[in-house]
């Protein structure tokens, strides 16, 4: 039996700021040993505690996609004692990683449909993952129109610009990425995410939408959805709450009856309706 | 499995034999208060006794629990690499358990032991090296409310042996094959010692008078149940001081930290509580239960409408009591479970 409470040991291979406040770094993380590489089995939306022994451990959506072979991507915002820590570390120190944990989006589910997301600020990490799997082309076929909406304050605030820039020139995604206000030297869209939502109007028809994002993002992108015509059970989500065992025991992120970490963190907004917003 | 009489002058043996290969501990007077601790003599075993103070969930959820160990060195080629704590060496035996502790154990084991990702190490190990011999209450307290929680007196649930005391002689009845040992030897329980220990059952039973009804918690929606009014109530007199989950059997919200001395460090699993602010709040300092309201009213919905929807209908509760009779400012879970119910 594994004791799921030791983290696998990797070695951070690559560490860079990823925006220009200096408030999120990359991490891209290698397993020291193959066959922890081979039992970190993950599918787009999960996540996993990063542990670094001393500080202690924190749950973060994995930002790769498994498409992309064994390394892992995290984007780390540096708000505590571990992710300040992480923040000094340099590439080649070694640190744990503990899972694949939680749910995944309906990945499966969802083949067939039209896909829209929407990401605001630096809830895009799994959303990341998400796309590069949904573009690969083992899986592209299986899904029809993809729409991709990503807003942050400012340019330099957006994650993943080698990435998005590639999805803007495919034909088949459609890629929208906006800051708050104009800047010099910045010729994309300008303006909110509800807002570019509204314009875009995506169809509600044999789709599915997956939204995250800052909570004020969700607040007003949520009646552009509703005025489109859009269910409840078309929309999913992916929530966080402090975490400690990241397996559904220790009893601090649950939503009602769901734990965040075991059950989610990807729910529907038609189960979310039903459970209160302790989130 | 089987019914055995164990005459209570045979009792050295009884805990001798279990002793040959096995850690013993049962509730003893210590400092006043029915309490856990190693057996040493069989007179300090207690047998007339309501319920140990603090519930034996200790001995498989430690208060303090080392998980991990590290080495706390770049340097080091293991360094910063985590080493798991070993098992637990040496079987245990818990003696005169109450029905109502054993069933708690039952229940954490469905949340520790879930699937291949939710397998606590820690807990099973101990669960798997641990016997447990209960002692049917025949005296149950004022507080007690056992039979509203799936539970009972002379319940067996969780348990690999039962004892039932019969005045002069003991009825063993064994309940696992972990505990057929404890039985060879021993004489076959006659038609009268059976008809007495079911007497001494259903009156112990039928002592307890405190009902609680779980019908329409189960019936009502989470949403109705948790926008009732009662908590506007409970959460006046509540102070959040986390007493209640303490004493708890069945509460296991735990915290997990590091601690760092010169080089070596270890990572250790600390009993938390449900009550306390710093539970939930997240580094950007958002709070998703930032009042008292929100966690008093968390501790029951989890208890009492949580456990029983993701848990088959089992309850987070057996009904010992001693939140009753700990708690600084009189909440009756009682009261608070008959008006969820209501």
């Amino acid at each position: 039996m594994r004791n799921t409470y030791i983290p696998y040991p990797v070695r951070i291979k690559k560490a860079e700021l990823a925006t220009e406040d200096k408030q999120l770094k990359t991490f891209l993380l290698e397993f020291l040993n193959p066959e922890d590489a081979q039992a970190f089995d993950y599918m787009p939306g999960q996540f996993a505690e990063l542990s670094v022994s001393g500080y202690g451990e924190i749950p973060i959506g994995i930002a790769s996609s498994p498409t992309e072979g064994d390394d892992l991507l995290f984007t780390v915002n540096k708000v505590g004692h571990v992710s300040t820590r992480m923040h000094n570390m340099r590439e080649g120190d070694v640190m744990g990683v503990r899972g694949p944990l939680g749910n995944s989006y309906p990945l499966k589910a969802m083949e067939g449909k039209n896909i829209v997301i929407v990401a605001g600020g630096f809830a895009v990490t799994t959303l990341r993952s998400t796309m590069v799997w949904l573009l690969h082309p083992d899986h592209r076929d299986k899904y029809g129109d993809i729409t991709f909406v990503y807003g942050a304050r400012t340019p330099g605030l957006l994650l993943y610009g080698d990435e998005w820039r590639q999805w803007q020139q495919r034909k088949d995604v459609n890629c929208a990425i906006t800051i708050d206000r104009a800047v010099e030297g910045w010729d994309g869209m300008v303006g909110f995410v509800p807002a570019v939502c509204e314009q875009l109007a995506p169809k509600p028809d044999n789709a599915v939408a997956l939204i995250c994002g800052p909570p004020v993002m969700i607040r007003f992108t949520q009646p552009v959805f509703d005025k489109l015509g859009w269910q409840p059970e078309q929309i999913i989500m992916s929530l966080e709450n402090r975490m400690k065992c990241g397996i559904g025991i220790c009893g601090r992120c649950n939503v009602g009856p769901e734990y965040v970490c075991k059950d989610g963190p990807v729910f529907t907004k038609a189960q979310l309706d039903k459970l209160p917003k302790e989130y | 499995m089987a019914d055995k009489i164990l005459a209570k002058d045979k009792l050295g043996e009884f805990l001798g034999q279990l002793k040959k290969d096995r850690q013993v501990f049962g509730p003893q007077a210590v400092e006043g208060k029915a309490q856990w601790a190693p057996l040493q003599a069989e007179k300090d075993l207690l047998w007339e006794f309501s319920n140990t103070h603090l519930s034996p969930k200790d001995f498989f959820f430690p208060q303090t629990e080392c998980m991990m160990r590290f080495v706390n060195q770049a340097s080091d080629e293991q360094g910063m690499i985590m080493q798991a704590e070993p098992e637990l060496k040496q079987a245990r035996a818990l003696v005169n358990i109450r029905p109502c502790d054993a069933k708690a154990m039952q229940v954490l084991d469905l949340i520790f032991v879930q699937d291949q990702m939710t397998d606590d190490f820690y807990w099973r190990d101990k669960r798997d090296k641990t016997l447990l011999v209960g002692l049917a209450c025949n005296d149950p307290c004022p507080t007690c409310f056992c039979t509203s929680m799936n539970c009972g007196p002379h319940s067996s649930t969780g348990l690999d042996a039962l004892l039932v005391d019969l005045g002069d002689k003991l009825l063993l009845r064994t309940l696992t094959d972990k505990a057929q040992a404890l039985a060879e030897g021993l004489p076959e329980a006659a038609k009268a010692d059976l008809a007495q220990a079911a007497g001494l059952k259903k009156a112990a039973e039928e002592s307890i008078t405190s009902r609680v009804g779980m019908d329409q918690v189960n019936a009502r929606e989470v949403m109705d149940l948790y926008e009732a009014g009662l908590w506007d109530r409970v959460q006046e007199s509540c102070l959040n001081c986390g007493t209640c989950t303490y004493c708890c059997p069945t509460c296991h919200c735990f915290d997990i930290q590091d601690e760092v001395q010169g080089t070596i460090g270890r990572r250790v699993r600390n009993w938390d509580n449900c009550m306390s602010w710093l539970f939930t709040v997240h580094g950007t300092g958002h709070n998703p239960r930032g009042t008292k309201k929100d966690r008093v009213r968390q501790r029951f919905m989890h208890k009492f409408k949580y456990i029983p929807m993701k848990r088959g209908g089992e309850i987070g509760c057996v009904g010992c009591g001693r939140c009753v009779q700990l708690c600084p400012v009189n909440i009756d879970v009682r009261r608070v479970v008959n008006d969820m119910n209501a």
